[in-house]
């Protein structure tokens, strides 16, 4: 293949396996959205679930890391998470400063317990 | 449509909406992710316009994380887009929250398809704390100014991120990977002022790893199930009470 072939070869699965097997959750979004209210027991239980979902991915990425992350020791990474969770609740609910303390305390323990 | 004050006041929504960004701490976030997914791109392989094109379209970047390492890896076509797409599910629930705040009397929903694919955790988080100050008129505009926003900052990173690639020492990429779990978990602490989204979340981060670990299949969208509707029920139990 040549090199215009394969990197339009690259740009087609962006569109095909990429774009649209996200885009289609949205556009199916705007199709169930019609005519609900945003107060309704349905929205209600929708963001419950969206919610989860999301409560989901967090815990994944953190306990099944990806990447470099991966070598970062697993409890360092729960340990991080724990900490930067305190420092939110504890420190004016601030999500910059729970980010920040959880990212100091990833990069400390991995610098001091082998990354 | 209805003469110079309504769009001059669309203006002024795009740009609120655009400034929100500069003081959202996603901003900074994004920033970093994207960082951590341009160099990730140009490890694998693909060209600087690609990852920007991915990071336009896709717009979500645990789905982009998966894109580029299943595909530069050399994944089936067909294996990359069930795994996108199930990275994805989260997004149908969150259009379907946040739609119904942006809507006005007559609106269309071809208005809806922008917003609509604006919608990623940081724009979902963000509007649906700071759309209820806004006037119900100005909202789609807003939403638009904020997408704007999130989508340039991240569209810098990613550029920045494919030429930084080689130079970023891992303990960094790592650091730069752990920021989308932290700042997801901080903000929705933050948006959860009631008990219905505080034992959402709760449930969702003891099921999502829960199901992966017994190796259920689809996961995360039964943890979403399950957990977000258990979260209802005691909700509604609690309401019943009262």
């Amino acid at each position: 293949m040549s090199a215009a072939a394969s990197e339009l070869g690259a740009y087609l699965a962006l569109i095909l396996v990429g774009f649209l097997p996200s885009e289609v959750w949205r556009w199916l979004g705007v199709v169930f959205a019609r005519g609900l209210e945003e107060d309704s027991e349905i929205v209600m239980w929708v963001r419950a679930v969206a919610t989860a979902i999301l409560a989901g991915v967090i815990a994944k990425l953190t306990i099944f890391a990806p990447g470099v992350l991966a070598t970062v020791p697993t409890p360092v990474r729960l340990a991080a998470v724990a900490i930067g969770f305190l420092a939110f609740m504890f420190i004016r609910r601030s999500v910059f400063v729970g980010v920040a303390a959880g990212e100091l305390a990833l990069v400390i323990g991995a610098l001091v317990f082998g990354g | 449509m209805s003469g110079p004050a309504a769009s001059s006041s669309t203006v002024h929504a795009f740009v609120a909406g655009f400034g929100a960004t500069w003081t959202s701490v996603f901003s900074y976030v994004l920033f970093g992710t994207y960082i951590g997914i341009g160099a990730l791109a140009h490890d694998f392989g693909f060209s600087v316009w690609w990852a920007l094109l991915s990071t336009i379209l896709v717009w979500a970047g645990p789905a982009q994380v998966i894109l580029i390492s299943a595909l530069g890896a050399g994944g089936s076509l067909i294996e990359v887009a069930i795994a996108v797409g199930l990275s994805s599910v989260r997004l149908l629930p969150m259009v379907v929250s946040m739609l119904p705040l942006l809507k006005a009397p007559g609106t269309r929903a071809w208005h809806l398809l922008l917003p609509a694919h604006f919608t990623a955790v940081s724009m979902w988080v963000e509007a649906l704390r700071l759309l209820p100050k806004q006037p119900r008129e100005n909202r789609i505009a807003f939403c638009n100014g904020l997408g704007c926003g999130y989508g340039i900052t991240a569209s810098t990173a990613t550029v920045t991120g494919f030429y930084l690639a080689a130079k970023l020492p891992p303990l960094m990429s790592a650091a730069l990977l752990f920021l989308t779990p932290v700042a997801f978990l901080m903000s929705t602490l933050r948006n959860s002022r009631m008990l219905l989204d505080r034992l959402s979340l709760a449930f969702g981060l003891v099921l999502g790893p829960a199901f992966a670990w017994w190796g259920v299949g689809l996961d995360l969208m039964w943890s979403g199930i399950v957990g977000g509707t258990a979260a209802y029920l005691v909700h509604r139990f609690r309401e019943a009470l009262r």
